[in-house]
């Protein structure tokens, strides 16, 4: 990855320009209320624990920022390494749709942790470290050998090994807690974390595979990229294709491991794909996904930490993930392309154009009737027309004339309507479309006339400027759809409009093809 | 003496201990547009996969200009079939074509000016440079054919490999492809195509590779493309060939 500082940087202004473009959308109450939702989950601990008052909250909200506390600058420390390989890892997880497997290496590894500390005696992060890599490499191996050597599909075999290995876990786990010094040994930290437990050498684990994922990543940004989007391409290249596979399933593997300690293992795969699926959601560009992803985790992975903190050592990993999640909420409802309420926008004013584009060729129809004799369109006559309350087609026109292509006026008491020559030209190809598109499924397609009216209905309002024309050529500049009935052509139209003097406004426009 | 491009030797393919292809010689001339054609699962797309070494062999060698295919992979073009990628995926066009640049990049090396350049021009080619900051997801098929195609001329090779590259585009695309590979092959280059459409196969091509599990001819078309070959082709898998297969595979 060119990591260019200045190219970051304005990169950097665009996102944060979208970031205030949607929070003036409301996403502030959404984040104050995210924020306060996780607030009320950890005091509601403290209280019930009965050691929080309103003095130490402020007072713990002053020692988590402050960070004269050690715990506090490890925890801190922790979760941004954590954010950022999670990031980083959980990216290349995404895309590669491999999410699943690795859920099932993060329970694998559990059995790993518990050996490591009866081999050691000890909570050490090292011989921990050693137990989950070889759980975790052993995991994939038994998923890969069934299969290879079973006709079970690779979703099962990756459920069983996940739920395998986490059953054995526990148990081991349990049997831990029995010992003596079993209360003492911290080991059920490892299920959901506990990121104010983390050692100073285990901060230094995660930072040190943090900082290896960054340096890999940005290295060999291009191998792993082409590695992800088409291996089989790679490999006809000559590249070392299977290597940074590899590369990247042990870059993956550390991360899990070293990340136990401070989400936990049920949690840590949501870790690796909640950050990254909501950046998924933001770019369409790989390198900018992989550093959204991190800030994200980042951003989980500290939140996750602080209200750990303020809420007297409540796991770690749900709060993280909770915070992800939220994130994950945000990107989903206001991402500019796929953010539902986008989508919900752009289905509104497609909806309403779609709607003032009818109005105008229901404009365009009575006026075909009366022989385009008077320039004004009678509501009542255009009610009948849509075949509705005349307080319905009272309230399309007005929004008809909210678009400026139209006038609503008042003569001896009845109310008539006047497209200006920009609404008649529009009419004029609502209606040219449907009779075009018509003709088409009739010529060319061989349909018979009387099926083709509904399909045109839809077709009248997305054929582009391009597709008309080559339907014109293609029908040969027709004058009459298959009903008999004009076909206003867009050349026509607007001379007509050009050749009207002022003088003769009054009396009308020419119609097409006269 | 001249080169040749591509030469398989006893060539033999297996899928989970299941041959798939049987002893493959073919010596293909250089400056050929050359169809592979066969059946579906006559092992098409997995001899193009076995000469890159994408899909392991089980016998025989391969030689690209003479060396082995791994000495001479700059040298070799690859458009693999259009559904093998995930068209979702977070890249561009240009992105995607620039892919076609790495291997002459190297590992650590960076994406130079002159790579762009070398990008832009193929993606022009292809009538895709409009198209370059295109996301990916929002192309047609054809596009997305024509993308794949402008990638491999980016990789600026003497042979070319094509996996199906006819699938699903419209007859614009169509003629475009034809079009460009009789250039290609007017410049000298070598170029495999799989294809699986024996009406154009015969306009298309200079040479026929008719391909059942086995080779069954490898030739000029005017040669090749005969009423008792093409039966010898299509005429179902040779049952005992099969039968065998599935033998070998209970067997293991």
């Amino acid at each position: 990855m060119k990591l260019d500082i200045g190219y970051v940087l304005r990169w950097w202004a665009r996102t944060s320009s979208f970031a205030k473009a949607t929070a003036d959308r409301g996403a502030p109450r959404g984040v104050l209320a995210v924020l306060m939702g996780l607030a009320f989950a950890a005091s509601a601990q403290g209280a019930r624990i009965g050691d929080m008052q309103e003095t130490v909250f402020v007072e713990q909200v002053w020692r988590f920022f402050t960070m004269k506390d050690a715990v506090v600058r490890t925890a801190l420390l922790g979760s941004v390494f954590l954010g950022i390989s999670c990031g980083l890892l959980g990216s290349f997880i995404v895309v590669r749709k491999l999410s699943l497997f690795g859920d099932t290496l993060s329970h694998a590894v559990l059995p790993g942790v518990a050996i490591g500390y009866l081999v050691a005696g000890q909570k050490d992060p090292v011989a921990i470290f050693i137990g989950a890599t070889v759980a975790g490499v052993l995991g994939t191996v038994m998923v890969n050998l069934i299969k290879k050597t079973t006709h079970i599909k690779e979703d099962s075999s990756l459920g069983m090994v996940l739920a395998g290995f986490y059953g054995i876990g526990i148990v081991l786990m349990n049997r831990i807690q029995k010992l003596p010094t079993g209360t003492q040994s911290g080991v059920d930290k490892f299920l959901f974390g506990q990121a104010a437990a983390l050692s100073s050498v285990e901060v230094w684990m995660i930072g040190g595979v943090a900082l290896a994922a960054v340096v890999l990543v940005l290295v060999f940004y291009r191998q792993f990229l082409i590695g992800s989007f088409d291996i089989g391409f790679a490999k006809a290249m000559g590249l070392p294709a299977g290597l940074f596979h590899y590369l990247l399933m042990m870059l993956l593997a550390f991360t899990v491991v070293v990340s136990l300690q401070a989400v936990g293992a049920v949690l840590v795969s949501a870790m690796l794909v909640i950050p990254a699926a909501s950046a998924y959601l933001l770019t369409e560009r790989m390198h900018r996904m992989l550093i959204l992803a991190s800030v994200f985790g980042i951003f989980s992975g500290v939140l996750g930490a602080f209200f750990s903190f303020l809420g007297n050592s409540l796991p770690t990993g749900p709060l993280m993930v909770l915070a992800a999640s939220s994130v994950f909420t945000l990107c989903f409802l206001f991402s500019p392309r796929h953010g539902l309420v986008s989508r919900w926008r752009k289905r509104r004013s497609r909806e309403a154009r779609i709607r003032n584009e009818n109005t105008l060729k229901a404009i365009y129809q009575v006026r075909e009737s009366h022989g385009f004799a008077g320039e004004g369109v009678k509501l009542t006559d255009l009610a009948e027309r849509m075949n509705e309350p005349a307080a319905d087609t009272r309230r399309r026109l007005a929004d008809l004339v909210a678009t400026g292509v139209c006038d609503l006026k008042e003569i001896e008491g009845k109310s008539f309507a006047f497209l200006n020559p920009d609404g008649w030209l529009k009419a004029c190809a609502v209606v040219r479309n449907h009779r075009l598109w018509e003709l088409y499924l009739t010529n060319q397609a061989e349909y018979e006339p009387d099926h083709v009216h509904d399909d045109a209905e839809v077709i009248e309002h997305v054929l582009g400027e391009e597709t008309v024309r080559r339907l014109e050529r293609l029908l040969d500049y027709p004058s009459e759809d298959p009903h008999g009935k004009l076909i206003p052509s867009l050349a026509d139209v607007q001379r007509s409009l050009t050749q009207v003097s002022p003088g003769e406004k009054a009396t009308g426009y020419r119609m097409p093809n006269q | 003496m001249q080169e040749v491009p591509l030469e398989t030797h006893d060539l033999t393919v297996a899928y989970d201990k299941r041959p798939v292809l049987y002893g493959v010689d073919v010596q293909v001339p250089e400056g050929k547009l050359v169809g592979i054609v066969g059946p579906n699962g006559a092992g098409k797309s997995t001899l193009i996969k076995a000469i890159m070494g994408i899909v392991p062999t089980t016998g025989g060698w391969v030689k690209v200009f003479g060396q082995s295919f791994a000495k001479n992979a700059s040298r070799v073009g690859y458009v693999p079939q259009r559904e093998s990628v995930d068209w979702d995926f977070p890249v561009n066009v240009m992105d995607v074509v620039l892919m076609g640049r790495y291997g002459r990049i190297g590992l650590m090396g960076r994406v130079s000016k002159a790579d762009k350049e070398i990008a832009a021009e193929s993606l022009d080619k292809v009538g895709m440079l409009p198209y370059a900051k295109r996301q990916i997801s929002n192309l047609s098929g054809g596009q997305q054919q024509r993308v794949f195609l402008a990638r491999a001329l980016a990789q600026e090779s003497d042979l070319y490999l094509m996996d199906e590259p006819f699938v699903g585009v419209d007859a614009s695309t169509e003629a475009a492809i034809i079009e460009l590979l009789r250039e290609l092959k007017n410049r000298g280059k070598t170029i495999l195509v799989v294809h699986h459409d024996l009406p154009t196969a015969q306009t298309y091509f200079d040479m026929l590779m008719l391909l059942n599990m086995r080779l069954v001819a490898f030739g000029p078309t005017e040669e090749v493309f005969t009423q008792e070959l093409l039966q010898k082709t299509y005429g179902g898998r040779l049952t005992i060939l099969s039968e065998v297969a599935n033998k070998v595979r209970e067997a293991k």
